[in-house]
Parts: C-alpha cells; structure tokens; sequence
C-alpha cells in the first residue's frame, strides 16, 4: 500500500492529474484490464474506486491515474512518493472481455483516457487493429498520448480549443473513423456526456459500445448498492455486474444526477479544508 | 416478588437520540443475581434446546447465583466465543427465552416472565472480558501443523476461527473490508454493539493466534484452488448475504432512496455521521420512511432518527411494512425502542412508487394499503393489497430493508461450488461441507438471512467437521 513513485502528468491551468505506482502484490499478480480497486487515503477517509492502469506482478506494483477533482481525489493526488495509503482492495469488477473482434475504436476523454489504456493494449495484444481516439480540453491537459501511440494502429488527438492535434470533440473524429469503414467494437471511457454522445453516434453506425462506468461506490463489492444504474430493463451494480456495460442500454440521465447525490457535501468539505 | 423479571436499565429515551451510545445498560450485579435466582433450574432444560450452539444455560445461570462469575464465564465460552456480542444481539424471545418454562408453548415469542437468558450472558460476557479471562490453545495439539483459511469476519468467520485457534489449529481470516467484523461493523449500530466489545472479542481471537488479513477478497486476490496450493488444509467460507434487494417499483434510482444496507455501511462503517471529520457523506431526510420489518429495519430507522436529532431535523422517521407488528421478524425489544425513540409505525402499507422532484431526488412515496389474507408459505398471513387505497406520503429519503440476496463474489469464479437458485452454497446439513472437499460454509451464504447465533451455531458445527478432516489428514484414519 506504499507509494513508490508519484508525478503529476498535468499541472496547471486549474488541474492536477497525478499517476501512482502503488505496491500491492496481490492485485498486481490478479489484475486484468477492465477491473478496478477501492482505496482510502486515510482512516478517516472515503472508499473511492479507481481504474488499475496498470499491473506488474514481476515488482508488485499497480498503477493508478486520479484527477483532483472532488475532495478525497484531490488528498490522493497529493500524497507522495513514501506515502502509504491507509486501505487499498481488488482486483474488484469483471475484466473486459478480451478476444479478437477484428477492429477495436477506443474512445478516452480527460481522465478517462487512462482507463482506455489497459484496454488498448490488451486489445493490441490480442491481435485486434486498434484506432485510437483522445480528447481534452486542450494541449496541456492531455496525458498518456505517448504510450497509446505506442500501441494504435492508427491514432487521433483532438483538443477542443485546438492548442493539439485536431480542433473538436473526439465524437467528430469517432464520426469520420466509423464513417470511413466497419468497426466492430468502440470502447468509450470519459465524462458521462462524452460516453452519451459516443453512444448515441456508435448507435447510428450498429458499432456495439462498451463503456467503463464511474458510479459512486462504497464497498465496491456488491454490498451496498449504492452504485446501482438502469442498464436496459435492468438494475444493474456497477461494482459487481460492471463496471463496462453495453452503452446503448445504459440510462446515462440517471447515471448523472445519482452521481450528484452528494455534491452539497463535497463543495462544504472541498471549502473546509481550502488552506 | 420474587418471580417478577429483572428488567435492564436503559438510556434515558430523549438523551439517546442525541448520540449512537449504547441504549441497554445490562445487569449490575445486584441485577444480575436477582433474576439468577428466578430460575427454577429445570430437571430437563428446554432453554438450552433453543440455543443454535448449545451453551449450558442452566450450568452457567447456576454458577453467576453462586457468585462463581467466572465459572460461569467458561461455562459460556465453552460453546460460544462471544457471549458479549450474543448477550446483545440474540433474538433471545424466539431462541432461549422461548423455550423458557415460563413461556407458555405457542406463543409466538418469549414471555416476559421468561429469565431474561441474554442479559445475564451479557453481564457474564462483559464480566470475563473486563477480568481478562482468556482461554488457551490447546498445546501439543496434533493439529498444530495445519492452517485453516476462514473467509469473511462476520459472525460465522469469527466463530469459525475462534473454535479451531483453541484446539491448536493456525487460523487466517481473510476479509474483504478495510476492517473486521463484518455485518456486527457494518451492520449493527454502535448503540447496539458497542465498538469497544467488538473489537474486545476480536482482540481474543488474536490472542489466540488468529491471523487476520484486511483488503483480502478471495475470488479476486486469491482461488479457493491457490488457498489449497498455499497450504491450508481446509476453508470455511462466511461470506455473509451480500446483494440488498430492492422492490423493483418505479423511482427506485431516486437519489436519496438507500439499500438499509448502503446506509448502514455509511454511517456504521464510515462514520459518515462525523462528516466532514470522516470523509463519507449520507444525507439526511425530513421526512425519512424505513422498509420492511425485520431487525435492520429497525436499525436503520434507529440510525435514521437519530441523524435527525442530532442535526436539529424535526424527527419524523416512519417504518413502513406490508404486514402488522406481530408478523415483523424483528427482535421485540428493537421494536419497543424505536417506538420509545419517536420511530412511527405504518403497517400494513405496500410502497407502490417513489416520486421524484425536478433533480432527480425522491419526494413522496405513494403506497397502497393491505390487510392480511391466508398464511404463505413462510407461515405468516399473506398481505393483500386493498383496492383503491392508494395514498401518497412526504418522503424525503428512503430506506429499503427489505433483505438480502447472495453475494456472487467467490461462488461466480469457483465453477466447482454448487449454489441453490438463489446464490446460496449449497451444503451437507451434517458436516456443512460443500460441494467442494475441505471447504465449508456457514452463516448467511448457506440458507439466507439468520441471525448473529444461528451462523455461529453453523459454523461451529462446520468447525468440528474441519477437525475430524484435519485429524484424519493428519492420522490418514
């Protein structure tokens, strides 16, 4: 649960997203792409789960990715190299379904990009042909372009301001890529409006959509429910059913306003401990 | 008179609310003697026939009018690890005390005349864990060379490790949460369960040698096969019940509708009634209705009305069941608190939707009325919906305690293990062995919801079994 290696890959203009290599020899030799662990940063802390970015089992070493967006993110982000983590648990949720589809579009936004990168590279692996979508707000935002490019067969960057590769949304560049031949997988992970609009166009081009939900949990392990989305016709926990569902059958308006359930008590704590 | 019970002394009824300190205060010694000596010391004991394991009720009864409190004490732990949990959580009035002479036979729960059993286990309890009184492991035991794997630290994990720690066996429990204890951490409310006699009767155990291992959910860091590679000659899964059930009627997803157990766990577990010093929010309603009837039930509404005090709501929290008070499973003493604490009683009300404001959160909760039909297959008369009797109530905030499904976690990944259609491991009544050589199960994942005994009761038994298999192992006979 110690820390062995922290660095910021953004920090500025209002952001920080920190990547940590955390020992966790348990994890490391079990984790699968797809699957995720919950954390607390201390005793007092919240259960918060996150993507496992990547697993060594040859070192005993998880990697994960955490934008300081809400408080307990913001505490993670700013722990440092040394630094234990008061609990950490997994490998938790099913691993994607990792098999040969052919083409495989994947789809990250902001933070979410670190979730597609297990993905990709296991997709890659597996022999599929690979494109890559990637967006952020712009230029100095964007993180992991390096080690996708090292795996896409082919690779687009989009910014939306510009400052990078393509001006847009990666729903423009998703557009031309299903437009320009058949896909038979997208992978989507980002903002919950992103993955709505990856939905609605895959849905337009019949390229079935997986996406990597970011409910709220607690236990994260099928405990509580307090992850619970509509998923079709069906309740679905996004700990133990999840955390990827089909894309077209998940209730993305749902999914945004539970996630919300607690943004009162976030600002006031957020506001508390401002030095 | 000297057959009138003994009551226990309580926390005063408007000061409990204010905190989440425990509410029965137990036996003084006085006490504790007085209602000692209403026992009759049958010729044939029925009480003890309704403990799930077995302690010599009569035996220890016997030793505290003796003064002999810590005879008593072994008395006790000679069957049960915990009588300081038991004492305060045993549905005594359906187990024990029902069986009591002073019951009549077919009363549906104890008499009051009934010895009050729990209260005097507690006072026992609470009497050997303040003297330090700590059995030993067997030494020299044939067994010492074998490891045994307990998953899950509830009540039938703990009990699990603490049967096999005493006859020299290594234990290692392996739990899935940050901490121990299980639905007695997550579940029961302090006011209930103090945390210090908790973590009390958890020290024992290590004591006796038991190894626990936090942030450890086997199915995911470990197999069942690799737990066998690594060593351990046997493994008993306490798993628990896992998945809460919902209604499936419309407005479910509301925000501020809560799993009893979501709840539970926030506040219990995370303390998320000290937020922001603890990390973890819950909120709070003005108008908070509780479903179902059983102990959780009355837990979370507990926990529910005193969230409102303690942050100067105007308490209105309501229980809301399909059937009347005789019917809820609930132990008759919660039910009698959450009463005294202000908690109001709906019953007789089916939840038919929950409606929501423009934010998405719950509003009110519309429900129809029912009255009771014939007898189901539980044995309890069957509400009926009434026609027409829709009514719609203020609800602010929603607590479904309605009970548990299995929890598919390990079971999912071990294709070997037989489950029944309802994710419940499926074992041998004798020996509770699966379908799996060496491994055993007890508690909720075998048969559904019990109480806190009930799963020690199974996981004692599968305890003796675990030690004919190591002895067996050990002696090849």
């Amino acid at each position: 649960m110690r820390i062995v290696s922290k660095e910021f890959l953004v920090d500025g203009h209002g952001m920080r997203i920190a990547k940590l290599a955390v020992k966790s020899p348990e994890i490391a030799s079990k984790a699968k792409a797809g699957q995720f662990v919950v954390l607390m940063v201390e005793e007092k802390g919240e259960r918060i789960p996150l993507t496992i970015v990547e697993a060594d089992a040859s070192n005993g070493l998880i990697t994960i990715i955490v934008q300081a967006a809400g408080f307990t993110s913001s505490l993670l982000a700013g722990m440092n190299e040394g630094d234990t983590l008061y609990s950490i648990v997994g490998p938790l949720g099913h691993p994607t379904d990792v098999k040969k589809y052919g083409k495989v579009a994947l789809i990250g936004g902001g933070v979410g990009i670190a979730e597609i990168y297990p993905v990709a590279k296991a997709m890659k692996d597996r022999g599929n042909y690979v494109a890559i979508i990637i967006g952020a707000r712009s230029k100095d935002l964007l993180i992991l372009e390096k080690e996708l490019t090292g795996i896409a067969d082919e690779m687009v960057v989009m910014t939306d301001d510009g400052s990078y590769g393509r001006k847009g949304f990666v729903t423009d560049a998703l557009k031309q890529l299903l437009g320009r031949e058949k896909y038979d997988l997208a992978y989507a992970v980002g903002p919950i409006p992103m993955m709505r609009a990856v939905s609605d166009l895959s849905k337009s081009f019949a390229v079935v959509t997986l996406v990597s939900l970011n409910a709220i949990m607690v236990d994260g392990t099928g405990m509580c429910g307090c992850c619970r989305v509509k998923v079709g016709n069906d309740m679905k926990f996004s700990c133990v059913d999840g955390p990827e569902f089909e894309a077209w059958q998940v209730d993305w308006q749902e999914l945004s306003i539970r996630n919300g359930i607690y943004a009162e008590q976030e600002k006031h704590i957020c506001r508390l401990n401002k030095a | 008179m000297k057959n009138e019970p003994v009551t226990a002394k309580e926390e005063d009824r408007s000061s409990r609310v204010m905190n989440f300190g425990e509410v029965v205060l137990g036996f003084s010694e006085t006490e504790a003697l007085a209602e000692a000596s209403r026992c009759i010391q049958c010729k044939d004991p029925k009480c003890v026939n309704g403990c799930p394991v077995g302690i010599d009720i009569k035996e220890f009864i016997s030793r505290l009018s003796k003064k002999d409190y810590d005879g008593a004490y072994l008395t006790i732990r000679h069957k049960n690890n915990f009588p300081s949990i038991c004492g305060r959580v045993c549905p005594a009035e359906y187990q024990c005390r029902k069986l009591c002479v002073f019951t009549k036979k077919g009363e549906p729960f104890a008499s009051e005349k009934a010895i009050n059993i729990h209260f005097l286990e507690r006072f026992i309890g609470d009497h050997g864990a303040a003297k330090g009184i700590e059995l030993k492991a067997a030494e020299a035991s044939d067994l010492a060379g074998h490891k045994v794997a307990v998953v899950g630290s509830g009540p039938a994990g703990l009990c699990a490790a603490g049967e096999l720690a005493r006859r020299g066996v290594k234990v290692v429990v392996f739990e899935g949460l940050h901490t121990t204890g299980g639905v007695l951490r997550y579940g029961i409310p302090p006011f209930r369960l103090p945390r210090n006699i908790l973590d009390g009767e958890i020290d024992s155990l290590k004591k006796l040698g038991v190894e626990i291992r936090t942030n450890f959910i086997v199915g995911r860091a470990r197999t069942i096969d690799e737990l066998f590679a690594e060593g351990y000659s046997a493994i008993f899964l306490g798993l628990g019940a896992g998945i809460p059930s919902f209604m499936n009627i419309p407005g479910e997803n509301l925000c501020n509708v809560y799993s009893a157990n979501e709840f539970l766990t926030r506040v219990n577990l995370m303390s998320a009634h000290k937020f922001p010093e603890y990390h973890t929010p819950v909120n709070i309603g003005k108008h908070i209705i509780v479903i179902g009837g059983g102990n959780t039930a009355m837990d979370a509404a507990r926990v529910a009305i005193r969230l409102q005090n303690m942050n100067g709501i105007k308490p209105d929290t309501t229980i809301s069941y399909r059937r009347t008070e005789v019917e809820m499973p609930a132990r008759r003493l919660e039910i009698e608190h959450a009463k005294e604490e202000g908690v109001k009683f709906e019953l007789l009300t089916k939840p038919e939707e929950f409606i929501g404001g423009e934010r998405g959160f719950v509003m009110r909760m519309r429900a129809s009325r029912c009255e009771l039909g014939e007898p189901d297959a539980s044995g309890r008369r069957k509400p009926v919906v009434i026609p027409s009797s829709a009514f719609e109530a203020d609800c602010d905030l929603a607590i479904i305690a309605i009970g548990l499904g299995a929890n598919t976690i390990l079971t999912g990944v071990t294709p070997g293990i037989k489950i029944d259609k309802y994710g419940d491991v499926i074992v041998d009544p004798e020996t509770m062995e699966t379908s799996i050589k060496g491994v055993y199960a007890g508690g909720d994942i075998v048969g559904g919801e019990g109480t806190v005994i009930e799963a020690m009761g199974m996981a004692k038994k599968a305890s003796l079994a675990i030690l004919d298999r190591l002895r067996h192992l050990s002696t090849g006979f």
